[in-house]
């Protein structure tokens, strides 16, 4: 070990315990599903964590009609104040637990220790203790007198951010005296059905909340196809976002969806530019980029954009990528071999169309799925790397003259969801933040998440809002007087 | 000496303009006893896709325009409705053959909409949006910011030509939306004569535009349109909607499904076709 080198400081699994096989959670108990089981592998290992079951479309409908007894008979005619301790309950478990949540999602999910430590997990319970306090307070929440819960949500999310996905899901539906059917992503099962436990330790009402592993194609559909469902809560792609609108047109079930993004991320020539380079940072390689409100954008003006990039480069040779149980380690595994694949194809036509690919000089395991940050210069709006989402840890860089120019770059995109705009001119921040067609707008700042903040996106980013009072509106109909 | 009336021509209204089709078609308007009333402009395909790039080059500016002076815009519309009240009023009349005491009703109703939503322009932020109280040094605001462009359709029923009109325009344009929208097949004659109140009422070209014909015909390309960002279906109901909300599903176009009571007044019909922008800071001494 040289100078300046870091030992290994691997955070110990040995707090783990992982069973062999997880069935589904249906009623508050587990039971076999009658899909096909499948394993969860470690993204950084490849090895073999843990089988689950499958659940196939009459497991579905065992979850459904589990979920509506539990509303019809219990949760809600509770009080608002008793489902609100259920959430209090669960968001301390939620804490109590978190080095567990985290090292389990680090190893599921292969994302850094410290950001599921930081990040994923002390959000998640923090989501739960905020719609808490929510629960006996719906009158206030700006959607009229005797707000009213929809019934049964049926709750799909991906497999980014999964323990902090589902308590994105899970908290304001049963805040809002709604009952949950969730499927976790197929391949980040783990912190979910953990979760099914700390709901149990809660003591939370038989059929309140189901969770249902499982593929998109096969649980995901019988979910958002079943007529017992009265919501639908989607994050992930915007191909399968429009399948699902397109199957609820003309049915009266409620529908939200947090979908894909290609967020653009404005550095003006007077910006604090050490500031920006860890803010164009934490924009698209946190989460190795699997984020959809990633910053995958750089619109950098003209005049600073030397300077940026050599700024840029230069950090990013300070980043570990590696093990993600390491506690130093900076950038994790790629999810799966299908999203690594994904990122070689797109990032493939970077070069093909004419931009040039810098990529930071660092060791790959041998085992795992990895890519290593990425930077394409030399980037115009028509090419695919600056129009598709890659999510992944690739970044296009683009530059502009005008703050009016830089504003059509942003806006030039079907997507709508995030934002970053990196200036010392508050004025300029501004009237910036005004035209931006993004639903997140992150100032002199990035990739910020806080329950009380509504998340969402514009145009084919998706609807609805996830967060904060406006979060609400997603799980009730609107009462007397709205 | 009797004087020989000038039968107006009833023509599209587009871009602040007042074109007929394109297509060059017409179609015949009747009374209650089938008396012949007028030859209406039946907007085609073209005409629809005109009147979006219409709304979509006016949508920046509008939205643009401070809340007071949106207020005051929607504010003249209704004093030049007001003025008017005998014309639509005998409009109305001359459709449906409602009595005066109905169709005075329902232009005083039209009137007092405006009234309503004019008051809510510089307010529906103040209640629709809000400070986060985020966990760290930030400071964070959520506000509500217009869809875009929206195609409502307007009531098919001919009791609404005038009121289902205005239900369909005013909630969608008191945030800085533009619309475009489709007017009473059957009683369109009102809706058209709207036109000219709002050509007169400081209401910048291609806010609103108003289209005559068949919803069936025209909605199939609106609802499919790229640029398009929100379909009110509130007024909808009798119409068969499911095609159109499929084909908006492909741009995750917003959706306004069909609903009782749309000509309630309610804050929902403005919370419907908005979204949320939270905007987020830091904050230092440095």
């Amino acid at each position: 070990m040289s100078f300046m080198e870091y030992a290994a400081a691997p955070e110990s699994t040995s707090i783990l315990n992982i069973r062999p096989h997880y069935g589904l959670f249906i009623n508050n108990e587990w039971v076999e599903g009658r899909g096909e089981s499948f394993t969860s592998i470690s993204p950084s290992t490849e090895a073999e964590l843990f089988t689950v079951s499958e659940a196939d479309g009459r497991d579905v409908d065992r979850a459904v009609t589990a979920a509506r007894a539990a509303y019809d008979k219990v949760w809600s005619r509770m009080s608002g104040a008793e489902r609100g301790k259920y959430l209090f309950r669960i968001a301390r478990i939620l804490q109590e637990r978190a080095r567990e949540f985290a090292v389990a999602e680090t190893v599921d999910n292969g994302k850094p220790i410290k950001e599921t430590r930081d990040v994923d997990v002390p959000l998640a319970a923090a989501w739960f203790f905020y719609y808490a306090g929510w629960a006996d307070k719906l009158d206030h929440a700006g959607l009229g007198a005797n707000p009213r819960s929809l019934g049964v949500a049926a709750q799909i999310i991906p497999w980014n951010f999964p323990l902090l996905m589902l308590a994105w899901k899970v908290a304001p539906a049963l805040a809002a005296g709604n009952t949950v059917v969730l499927k976790p992503a197929e391949t980040t099962p783990l912190t979910a059905l953990m979760f099914a436990e700390v709901c149990q330790q809660a003591g939370l009402p038989a059929g309140v909340v189901n969770i249902l592993p499982g593929k998109g194609s096969i649980t995901g559909r019988a979910l958002v196809e079943h007529a017992g469902v009265n919501k639908i809560a989607f994050t992930g792609s915007t191909s399968v976002g429009r399948e699902i609108a397109r199957s609820v047109a003309g049915s009266d079930t409620k529908l939200t969806l947090e979908l894909g993004g290609k967020g653009a991320n404005i550095v003006f020539d007077d910006a604090a530019l050490d500031q920006a380079v860890e803010g164009i940072i934490q924009g698209i390689f946190f989460n190795q980029g699997h984020v959809c409100c990633a910053g995958s954008r750089l619109l950098v003006q003209e005049n600073v954009h030397d300077e940026v990039l050599e700024r840029l480069t230069r950090r990013l040779a300070t980043l570990r990528l590696g093990d993600p149980l390491d506690k130093n380690t900076d950038i994790g595994a790629i999810n799966s071999r299908e999203q690594l694949e994904t990122i070689h194809r797109i990032a493939n036509t970077g070069e093909a169309e004419g931009a040039e690919r810098w990529t930071l000089d660092c060791a790959i395991p041998d085992k795992g799925f990895w890519y290593a940050p990425t930077i394409f210069t030399n980037v115009a709006a028509s090419n695919t790397i600056a129009r598709d989402e890659i999510f992944g840890p690739v970044l296009s860089v683009l530059t502009f003259r005008t703050p009016a120019e830089a504003v059509t770059k942003a806006n030039n995109s079907p997507y709508g969801l995030s934002a970053g705009i990196w200036t010392e001119k508050a004025s300029r921040m501004l009237t910036v933040a005004d035209q931006l067609r993004a639903g997140v707008i992150w100032a002199n700042t990035f990739n910020k998440f806080d329950p009380a903040s509504p998340f969402g996106g514009y145009k084919e980013s998706g609807y609805g809002r996830e967060g904060g009072r406006h979060g609400l509106a997603a799980y009730l109909a609107k009462g007397e007087g709205r | 000496m009797s004087h020989m009336s000038i039968p107006k021509t009833y023509k599209l209204f587009i871009g602040g303009k007042f074109p007929r089709s394109e297509s060059g078609r017409v179609y015949d308007v009747h009374g209650p006893k089938g008396v012949f009333l007028a030859n209406v402009a039946q907007a085609s395909r073209k005409d629809a896709r005109d009147a979006v790039v219409a709304a979509r080059s006016a949508q920046s500016g509008w939205a643009g325009a401070t809340a007071y002076n949106r207020g005051q815009v929607l504010y003249r519309i209704a004093e030049m409705l007001d003025g008017r009240t005998e014309q639509f009023v005998a409009e109305i009349r001359s459709v449906t053959g409602a009595s005066d005491k109905v169709a005075r009703a329902e232009v005083h109703a039209a009137v007092d909409m405006w009234v309503w939503y004019a008051g809510w322009a510089d307010k529906y932020a103040q209640i629709a949006g809000n400070a986060n109280p985020v966990s760290g040094p930030f400071f964070n605001l959520s506000v509500p910011e217009p869809t875009g462009v929206v195609v409502s359709v307007a009531s098919q029923d001919t009791a609404y030509s005038l009121i289902g009109l205005v239900s369909a325009i005013a909630p969608a344009i008191v945030t800085g939306n533009t619309v475009v929208v489709i007017a009473n097949e059957a009683a369109p004659l009102a809706a058209l004569s709207f036109a000219e109140v709002v050509s007169t009422s400081d209401v910048p070209g291609g806010v609103i535009n108003i289209l005559t014909g068949s919803a069936a015909e025209i909605m199939p390309w609106l609802a499919s349109h790229a640029d398009v960002n929100a379909l009110d279906l509130a007024a909808a109901s009798g119409l068969s909607t499911v095609e159109w909300e499929k084909a908006a599903a492909d741009t995750l176009t917003r959706i306004v499904r069909p609903r009782a009571a749309f000509t309630s007044l309610s804050v929902d019909r403005i919370d419907a076709l908005v979204e949320t922008k939270t905007i987020w800071h830091t904050k230092s001494l440095a």
